[in-house]
C-alpha cells in the first residue's frame, strides 16, 4: 500500500530547508505511519535530493508528522537550479512510499 | 462578547483579486490583510527604488486599490498590507491620490517603515550568515537589508485612526495579529494570546491555501469550484478563541485537513514557531468541524519572544542560464540523453565556466530524482539544462547550446526555449531588537 492511500501532504520552504507534512486521513492510521515513516526512511527516499539531516516532529492529536529536511533545496529557493525551486512537489513524492 | 472578523486579501504578491473583493462585499469583515512580500521581492523592489525614488512598492498596488478602496470605504473594512515593500511612503502617496480621484473622503492612510537596516550593517560585520556560516563581512554585493518587524508599527497606526496601513517588511502573521492586539487591547506580555493570534495569522497568510486551494486531489480530496475559490475569514473572540470559515457559496472547502496542511506549512518545530512578537506553540492545536466550512481552532499558545530579529539580505549572486528542448516517440529518452551529452561536451569545448550544472529529463526525473528508480519508456521527454555562472555571457551559452541542437542533432528535437536570469539571492542574519524601531507616518484625504 502506498502512503497516498491513507495520508496527504504539503511542502513548505524556508531558505535551503524543506518541510513536508504527512497527515493521516483517518487518525486511526497515525500510529501506522509513525511506525513506518521514520526520519531514516524519508532520508533514504530523498537521498539524491536532501543532502542534510531529516528531523521529525509529531502532532498526534492531528494524526500528523512534520519532516524537516536540511540542505534540501539545491542551495535555497533564490539560487537553486531545480525546476521546482521550492520543492513543492516533494510532498506528492513522499506519498509514493510503499508501506 | 466582542468579535472581530479578519479576511485574507492576498496570499502572495501576484494573487487573484476577486476573492478579496468578494470578502469585502459579503464577508462582514472588520479587517482585510493582503500579504504580498516574498523573501526576495523586497531586494528587487529596492533596486527599482534606486532607479526611481518614487517606485519600489508592489507592482499591483494600483490594480488592487482601484477596486479595494471603494469597497473598503463603503463597507468600513480596514486594510492592512505589506505592499509598501521597499517604499511604503510612496505607496501611501499613490493610494491617497487614487482616493482623491475617486472622491473618497475621510480616509487616513499610514506608512509603517523602519525595516530598512542597510545603514546599520556596519555593526554586524561579524554576524554569522545562516546560509554560509561565514561572517557577514565576507558577503559581497549586498543591495538590501530588511528586518522582519513585529506588530508595533501597525498597532500604533491603528491607534491613531488609520483606515489603511501600508508596511514594508513585517512578519506575515503580524498583518493579522496587529488588528487583534489593537481591537482587544491584548497585553504585549500575554504570550498565550499572542501565540493564538499568531496561529490565526499563520493560517490566513497564504490565502486560499487554508480554504481548499493547493489541496485538491481528484478522487481523494475533491474540492468544489476551485475557479471561484473563496479566501479565509477568521472570526476571533477577545479570549483568542476563533473559527476559520469563508463566504457562503464561494468555491473551496474549510475542514480539519485543509487547516492541518496549512498549519504545518513552512514551520519546523511546531512547539517553537519564532516570530518577532512571540514564540508561538502550535503543538497542541485541535480543529473541530462546527458546520459546513466552519472549523473551530483551539490549543495554540506562546512564550516570550527572543532578543533578536531576522534580517533578509538581498545580494547580487550569480546568473542562471537555462535551455530546454523536447523529444518524442520511440527512442526519445536515448535521443534526449545524447542531446545532453552533446551540450555538456560543447560547453567544455567552448570553455564556458559554471559553478554548477543540472541536467533534467522532464517527465522522468526533473522533480524527483532517485538513482535507484527504474523508469518506463516515456512517449515524450523534455531535456532541461541549467547552470549557475559568474558572467552573463556564460549563462547565455547554456541556452544557446541547447538551441543549436535544432539543426545539429539528434533527430526530432523541437520546442527549444532559452533564458538568462540575473539572480538576487537572499541570506539571513540576526540583529539586536534594540537596533530596530518602527516608524509611522500618516496622510489624510479630507
Amino acid at each position: 500500500m502506498k502512503l497516498w492511500e491513507i495520508a496527504h501532504s504539503r511542502t513548505g520552504d524556508k531558505g535551503n530547508i524543506s518541510n513536508v507534512s504527512l497527515i493521516a486521513y483517518d487518525i486511526k492510521n497515525y500510529e501506522l505511519i509513525k511506525e513506518k515513516v521514520t526520519p531514516e526512511v524519508v532520508k533514504e527516499w530523498f537521498k539524491d535530493i536532501v543532502k542534510g539531516e531529516v528531523k521529525r516532529y509529531e502532532l498526534p492529536q492531528l494524526g500528523a508528522l512534520n519532516f524537516v529536511m536540511y540542505d534540501a533545496l539545491g542551495g535555497g529557493v533564490t539560487r537553486s537550479l531545480a525546476l521546482d525551486k521550492h520543492g513543492k512537489s516533494l510532498s506528492s513524492y513522499l506519498l509514493d512510499i510503499d508501506i | 462578547m466582542k468579535k472581530i472578523r479578519i479576511g485574507t486579501g492576498a496570499g502572495y504578491a501576484g494573487d487573484r483579486l476577486e476573492p478579496a473583493l468578494e470578502l469585502m462585499e459579503k464577508g462582514n469583515l472588520n479587517y482585510i490583510s493582503f500579504e504580498c512580500l516574498a523573501e526576495r521581492t523586497i531586494a528587487i523592489a529596492q533596486k527599482a527604488k534606486l532607479v526611481n525614488p518614487n517606485k519600489g512598492y508592489n507592482g499591483l498596488l494600483e490594480h488592487r486599490m482601484d477596486k479595494v478602496l471603494p469597497l473598503a470605504h463603503k463597507h468600513k473594512v480596514k486594510v492592512i498590507t505589506n505592499m509598501g515593500a521597499a517604499n511604503p511612503q510612496s505607496a501611501v502617496d499613490v493610494v491617497c491620490k487614487m482616493a482623491e480621484e475617486k472622491g473618497i473622503k475621510g480616509l487616513k492612510v499610514a506608512a509603517v517603515y523602519g525595516d530598512d537596516v542597510l545603514s546599520k550593517l556596519d555593526r554586524y560585520k561579524d554576524a554569522a550568515v545562516w546560509e554560509t556560516g561565514r561572517p557577514l563581512a565576507e558577503l559581497d554585493g549586498i543591495i538590501s537589508a530588511n528586518v522582519y518587524m513585529g506588530i508595533d508599527g501597525i498597532v500604533e497606526a491603528l491607534k491613531n485612526g488609520a483606515d489603511i496601513v501600508i508596511t514594508g517588511r513585517v512578519s506575515d502573521p503580524a498583518l493579522f495579529l496587529a488588528p487583534l492586539v489593537y481591537e482587544f487591547g491584548w497585553d504585549l506580555n500575554n504570550y498565550d494570546l499572542l501565540g493564538k493570534g499568531t496561529l490565526i495569522g499563520h493560517l490566513l497568510e497564504c490565502g486560499g491555501q487554508a480554504t481548499g486551494g493547493y489541496y485538491a486531489e481528484p478522487g481523494k480530496k475533491d474540492v468544489d469550484k476551485l475557479w471561484e475559490l473563496g479566501f479565509p475569514i477568521a472570526e476571533v473572540s477577545e479570549n483568542g478563541e476563533f473559527i476559520i470559515t469563508k463566504v457562503e457559496g464561494s468555491g473551496g472547502v474549510v475542514n480539519k485537513d485543509t487547516l492541518t496542511e496549512q498549519m504545518i506549512y513552512e514551520i519546523h518545530d511546531p512547539s517553537a514557531y519564532l516570530t518577532p512578537d512571540c514564540i508561538a506553540d502550535f503543538s497542541n492545536v485541535t480543529f473541530t468541524q462546527m458546520g459546513k466550512d466552519v472549523v473551530e481552532v483551539k490549543g495554540a499558545s506562546g512564550r516570550e519572544k527572543t532578543d533578536t530579529l531576522k534580517v533578509s539580505l538581498g545580494y547580487k549572486d550569480c546568473y542562471i542560464g537555462e535551455g530546454e528542448i523536447s523529444y518524442a516517440g520511440p527512442g526519445c529518452l536515448e535521443r534526449a540523453k545524447l542531446a545532453a551529452e552533446i551540450v555538456e561536451k560543447r560547453l567544455a569545448l567552448t570553455n564556458v565556466k559554471f559553478d554548477e550544472l543540472k541536467v533534467d529529463f522532464i517527465g522522468i526525473n526533473a522533480i524527483y530524482k532517485n538513482s535507484d528508480r527504474n523508469y518506463n519508456t516515456p512517449e515524450e521527454v523534455r531535456l532541461r539544462v541549467a547552470a549557475r555562472t559568474k558572467t552573463k555571457h556564460d549563462a547565455e551559452q547554456i541556452g544557446n547550446e541547447v538551441e543549436t541542437l535544432y539543426t545539429n542533432g539528434p533527430a526530432g528535437g523541437g520546442g527549444a526555449t532559452k533564458s538568462v536570469s540575473e539572480i538576487v539571492s537572499v541570506a539571513s542574519i540576526l540583529i539586536n531588537r534594540k537596533d530596530v524601531e518602527a516608524k509611522v507616518i500618516y496622510k489624510e484625504v479630507l
